[in-house]
């Protein structure tokens, strides 16, 4: 069994015949649950539910407050190196842009680990471009070596890998997982990853499960909103989570909704995504599963993030610099995509504090 | 009022708070203050020992019992090594041990606990274990050298009450270390529930951190455990299907 069966369950399922047949009336007896089915989940991603945001997000917040409360995680991440060999059409790494490659020397790895350890981060996210020539998984080992002298939590955010290799740098030091699928439409995916090892779907779709069965602590994973119908591409990151969810009970799972922002490149269709749109989709996740932590990067707006706060976000990453050595000033990489809250950590605590939350340094070391 | 002795210690509180959900580390120790808790919770796998101001120990009155959990373990083992790294890190010798391979409900394991009890005890550890009310499994955990048992009123976090009332009364009857009501405690009344069945403490930790003001609740549920501590030693009168009059009618024959 794979997540490939369930997606494929709907193959030729009209989604806006459902989303038509949904009354005011099943969306009220939706919100009165304890708990609620697939078919119920994708109620609350249509376009009727979103009169009943307010009350989605009532329910959302008691959900987060009970399970979570009322502390933020704070990371941040490192880019390790910007060499890449897909051609992601929306994608600033893609490895027809011209742009100024970079991977990190180890030396410079622990000089960018000092300077983020200072900062007070014990939770890091390493990513690299999507290269196994550039960014071996010799190399991560290497990086990962140096990042446990300094932080209790490592995540990567690489290309996706076998299961051996996942249990390989598991017992280097690794404990997260954070792969986004992009798009759960096997269609557009294939548009839009032109070429590279990316273009394949299922290789890409079936990596988190494989990190499971390596036994990673926590997975993150989510739909870059905007490349194809965000409902149908929330509604599949949702029972992605729900997949996992029941197979691998004792995984910590979050969920992210990225929007697509600016980069270098060329890519000119993306669909629009509303804050609406995304706040709906994160509502949805939470009372959908409620154990599932929300994760909201600075690709969002600073103030559109503040406000995100008590619909559910667990974590949030924080001084980010999306260049490769951007964290100690060396020489830069280019960078991935532009971010938009660019606050520094001592803004961002205050506005955490400001909304009656706890920022938190540390939830987790492998013992 | 009697003491309860837990691991030869005497507490006058029979309150156990946890440290987790607040909305800020500078809260805590108010709480402590107006709970006037003596044994307080943290799970080890929070804790920052290399940032004075993140700390969450530096937060704790220096006379309160620290009863580091396991929180995070998904098996006897991993248990074991986080008990032993929280007693080499200075947290004491006590320690509530947290087995959860279920992240959905947060339903603790008590096969894996049993074990873990068993190694810890023999180490020397004062252990506390967190369980699903299971008679055996209870039984097989005070065998395992448990000081305490600590059994679930409802899924952690969920606020629901005592929902695991009979097991737990069973509980309160046949075993003879301390029962302590862990998880599920939502509002003062159901910890005097709690207390008023006959349960030796209660642990809360949601319903405090969560509260719009968590020092004011905190006393609260002070009051509320001491009153049901009061009312089971004063012992409450049996519950009856239909009322019973104070003035019966046959009286006269006597």
């Amino acid at each position: 069994m794979s997540f490939y069966e369930k997606v494929k369950d709907f193959n030729g399922f009209n989604f806006n015949n459902f989303f038509n047949s949904i009354t005011e009336e099943k969306i009220e007896h939706i919100l009165v649950k304890d708990r609620v089915n697939e078919e119920d989940f994708l109620s609350l991603l249509s376009p009727k539910a979103e009169k009943y945001l307010e009350e989605m997000a009532q329910i959302a917040h008691d959900i987060s407050i009970n399970n979570f409360g009322r502390a933020i995680l704070l990371y941040t991440p490192m880019y390790l190196s910007n060499y890449c060999v897909n051609k992601c059409l929306y994608c600033g790494y893609n490895v027809e842009n011209g742009i100024r490659r970079k991977k990190l020397a180890l030396g410079e790895v622990e000089v960018e680990a000092k300077a983020i350890y200072e900062m007070g981060y014990r939770h890091i996210l390493i990513l690299t471009g999507e290269s196994r020539k550039h960014s071996p998984i010799s190399y991560i080992k290497d990086c990962v070596k140096i990042l446990k002298k300094y932080f209790s939590s490592i995540a990567i955010e690489i290309y996706p890998l076998e299961e051996d290799e996942y249990r390989e740098l598991i017992c280097s030091g690794v404990d997260s997982l954070t792969l986004y699928q992009e798009v759960y439409d096997e269609d557009t995916y294939k548009s839009v990853h032109v070429a590279g090892a990316k273009s394949n779907y299922k290789y890409r779709l079936d990596a988190p499960e494989r990190a499971a069965k390596a036994k990673i602590h926590s997975l993150s994973i989510g739909a870059l909103l905007g490349l194809e119908d965000w409902r149908k591409e929330a509604f599949f990151t949702g029972l992605h989570g729900k997949y996992i969810e029941k197979n691998y009970p004792d995984i910590e799972l979050t969920l992210s909704t990225p929007r697509i922002r600016p980069h270098a490149g060329s890519f000119e269709y993306v669909r629009e995504v509303t804050d609406k749109n995304i706040v709906q989709a994160m509502l949805a996740y939470k009372i959908f599963i409620h154990r599932a932590g929300i994760n909201i990067t600075t690709r969002e707006r600073a103030e559109f993030r503040d406000n995100l706060l008590p619909l559910g976000v667990t974590k949030m990453s924080a001084s980010v610099s999306t260049e490769v050595g951007g964290h100690s000033n060396n020489e830069k990489g280019d960078k991935q995509f532009e971010i938009d809250d660019s606050r520094n950590l001592e803004d961002i605590k205050f506005a955490i504090k400001a909304k009656g939350y706890h920022h938190i340094f540390k939830d987790w070391e492998p013992i | 009022m009697n003491k309860l002795v837990i691991g030869g210690t005497e507490l006058d509180s029979r309150l156990f708070i946890g440290t987790g959900k607040y909305s800020s580390n500078n809260i805590l120790p108010k709480v402590i203050k107006s709970s006037k808790t003596q044994v307080v919770t943290v799970a080890l796998r929070r804790v920052d020992l290399s940032n004075e101001e993140e700390n969450i120990l530096n937060y704790i009155d220096k006379d309160c019992i620290l009863l580091p959990n396991t929180s995070g373990a998904r098996t006897a083992e991993e248990a074991v090594r986080i008990a032993r790294l929280a007693k080499a890190a200075g947290c004491g010798n006590w320690i509530k041990i947290e087995v959860i391979s279920d992240n959905k409900y947060l339903l603790p394991d008590n096969k894996e606990t049993i074990k873990a009890t068993e190694i810890l005890a023999k180490e020397g550890f004062i252990v506390l274990p967190y369980m699903n009310p299971d008679l055996m499994d209870a039984k097989r955990m005070v065998e395992a050298g448990a000081a305490a048992v600590m059994p679930l009123g409802a899924p952690i976090g969920s606020n629901r009450g005592i929902r695991t009332k009979e097991m737990i009364k069973i509980l309160i009857d046949e075993i003879d270390v301390p029962i302590i009501v862990d998880a599920g405690i939502g509002k003062p009344s159901d910890a005097t529930l709690a207390m008023e069945m006959g349960a030796d403490a209660v642990l809360v930790n949601t319903a405090l951190a969560t509260a719009g003001d968590p020092i004011l609740m905190g006393e609260a549920f002070a009051q509320a455990v001491e009153a049901g501590r009061k009312a089971f030693i004063s012992k409450v009168g049996p519950e009856r299907a239909k009322g019973e009059a104070s003035s019966p009618l046959t009286g006269f024959l006597r």
